[in-house]
């Protein structure tokens, strides 16, 4: 039997699944500290000696492969062109390769914004303006702005091909390390992401893990191949198209509700679900990540409690708003797990608010505009009515009591018709932590990966057409 | 150097078919065209004209409401950096029977370059169009 060592490098565990590579078959989990911030070894010796005692003793691993959220994660700056174009096309391209975006600037660069830049000190900076054979002259301008800068990190330049050229030689020249590749939005109506979410893969490989001391796990780990969030994005599309001799789940929906922030994935083309309906808008990427900085249940609990009220919070957790003031107070400890039935009551309330807004913020909205030709729809962002699974994944969705009902939030509200949300999906878990798992075995190989999350994918609630068809 | 046009039809308007053959017929011509169809807001002109650099935006408006919807958009361009981009508007542009020559000369007075009458032929406005982009590339020449 041939064994691969799958490590997920988290902010706050070192998590591992060791998988058969020719079945898929999950063999162990276990988990330690994270330590990337002294030794990353501590930690991954740790969580190794668990599984050792899991499995009997360690295999000899034939691959061991890793992701990683530690350090802060990959922290990009993105600069477009069009904030609504060629500057969202590049904050998609990061999102997609699973970075956390802290600074995206539209329009020509100014001195405070480079200092503004410089102040962030990001890992990457994606450098995008102009469609091919469009506006060259501003993403130029960029470019020479950003040799004003002090500090120096990679740049991928995803921008109107005629300038890379220019850009390329300008910042080499000022001492930037720079990748090309090509333009993340070559026309209006084309969105391109995946070269540029390969050159930012590459360039966190060959580069990142070193800068933030992940390398130091070289005995123990082949290769760092991604950011942890990428790797989630790859096992949902995995599942959702399937590989050759197997069947994928089709359109599907992921949520992820962690400690500081919210992730949705989407994979699907998200047209309209029903006819008549005009698309609107910059295209959508088939497989989406959006992140909701600002939804978490421990970090950003507070944001929460703003954005919904803590008189609401506590109604939907039935409980006075007293009690849930001090369980929230309780939560300040971000590594805290709720123990008390009311702290329990309440975290579901808190991750139930997280989902909701998430998803709604990253499905699609319609829009009637009277015409004098009558009402015409008008759809922005991605359809998900139609979507036929919705995962839910992490400890606040895997380990509440009633993951469906957490879950069901995600689904379309008969009262918001305008939010195009999942009307009856089946609700699943990922309930061994397997999507990044299978992300980054996908690498080696595709069938085992998507056999290892496919089976291990807990269906907690299925739609009433289902159940009357049983 | 190819020239690329930005075409749509302005506001709350469906009307796609007159702008669809305006856009084939400038595509024939050896433009490079940027069709945004139907029920397109003017600042949305204005972004696509921005990040492909265009040298002209074509406003179609059918439903008599283009009036409405054009005011501003010079200045919209101005504001957007685009001063120098040709701008025409066609197309049945205000409702009930006007005089064609005040109605021109409102859009005229709206920073609009040309405006056409219905029922204009496409040959009118490629020729027109072959015409004022030449004299704004003789007009940079010299400098």
């Amino acid at each position: 039997m041939t064994v691969a060592l799958l490590i997920d490098f988290g902010s706050t565990w070192t998590k591992l699944r060791a998988v058969d590579i020719d079945s898929g078959a999950l063999l162990g989990t276990a988990q330690g500290p994270s330590t990337v911030k002294t030794d990353i070894n501590v930690g991954l010796d740790a969580a190794l000696s668990t599984l050792a005692r899991a499995m009997n003793g360690l295999p000899d691993f034939a691959v061991r492969l890793a992701s990683s959220s530690a350090a802060g994660g990959l922290r990009m700056v993105t600069v477009g062109l069009v904030r609504e174009l060629t500057a969202e096309a590049a904050r998609q391209a990061a999102l997609g390769a699973g970075a956390k975006i802290v600074g995206a600037f539209a329009y020509r660069l100014t001195a405070a914004d480079v200092a503004k830049i410089d102040a962030l000190a990001p890992d990457i900076i994606l450098l995008t303006g102009g469609t091919d054979g469009g506006n060259a002259e501003v993403i130029v301008h960029n470019a020479r702005a950003l040799t004003r800068a002090t500090s120096r990190c990679p740049v991928v330049v995803a921008g109107n091909r005629e300038a890379t050229d220019t850009i390329v030689s300008l910042l080499s020249d000022a001492g930037w390390p720079v990748i090309a590749a090509a333009n993340v939005l070559p026309a209006l109506d084309v969105l391109d992401i995946e070269p540029a979410r390969a050159a930012i893969r590459d360039v966190f490989m060959d580069r990142i893990v070193k800068a933030k001391g992940i390398d130091r796990a070289g005995a123990n780990v082949d290769r760092v191949l991604m950011p942890t969030p990428a790797a989630v994005l790859e096992g949902a599309q995995l599942l959702a198209d399937g590989v050759s001799g197997r069947e994928g789940l089709g359109a599907l929906v992921v949520v992820d509700p962690g400690g500081a922030t919210t992730d949705v994935h989407s994979i699907g083309s998200g047209e309209p679900s029903t006819p008549g309906v005009i698309r609107y808008g910059l295209a959508e990427p088939r497989a989406k990540r959006t992140v909701e900085g600002d939804l978490g249940m421990r970090h950003n609990a507070a944001a929460i409690v703003d954005a919904i009220g803590l008189d609401a919070l506590a109604e939907r957790a039935a409980m006075s708003a007293a009690d849930a003031s001090a369980a929230l107070a309780r939560f300040q400890d971000v590594e805290a797990v709720p123990q008390s039935d009311t702290e329990v009551r309440l975290d579901e309330a808190l991750v139930r608010a997280a989902i909701d807004t998430a998803v709604a913020r990253h499905a699609g909205t319609l829009e009637t505009v009277y015409t004098a030709q009558g009402p015409v729809q008008m759809q922005r962002g991605k359809d998900l009515s139609d979507v036929g699974w919705l995962i839910g994944t992490g400890g606040a969705v895997v380990h509440a009591r009633d993951p469906a009902r957490v879950l069901r939030v995600a689904c379309a509200d008969p009262h918001k018709p305008y939010e195009l949300r999942p009307r009856a999906p089946r609700i699943a878990l990922d309930a061994d932590y397997l999507l990044y798992a299978a992300g980054l075995l996908a690498q080696v190989n595709p069938q085992a990966a998507f056999d290892c999350a496919r089976s291990h994918l807990r269906v907690v609630d299925s739609n009433a057409d289902d159940e009357r068809s049983r | 150097m190819t020239q690329t046009i930005v075409t749509g039809v302005i506001g709350a308007d469906t009307h796609i078919v007159g702008n669809r053959i305006l856009s084939m017929a400038l595509e024939d011509a050896g433009y490079r065209v940027v069709s945004l169809g139907a029920l397109t807001p003017a600042a949305d002109f204005i972004r696509a004209a921005i990040e492909t650099a265009a040298d002209a935006i074509l406003v179609s408006s059918l439903y008599g409401q283009g009036e409405l919807d054009c005011r501003g958009f010079r200045d919209l361009c101005i504001e957007a950096g685009l001063d120098d981009i040709l701008l025409y508007v066609g197309g049945n542009l205000v409702v009930g029977k006007q005089p064609w020559n005040d109605v021109e000369q409102r859009f005229l007075d709206m920073g609009f370059d040309r405006a056409f009458p219905p029922g204009t032929r496409v040959e009118t406005a490629l020729a027109a169009l072959a015409e004022d982009l030449a004299g704004r590339e003789a007009k940079r020449e010299p400098s």
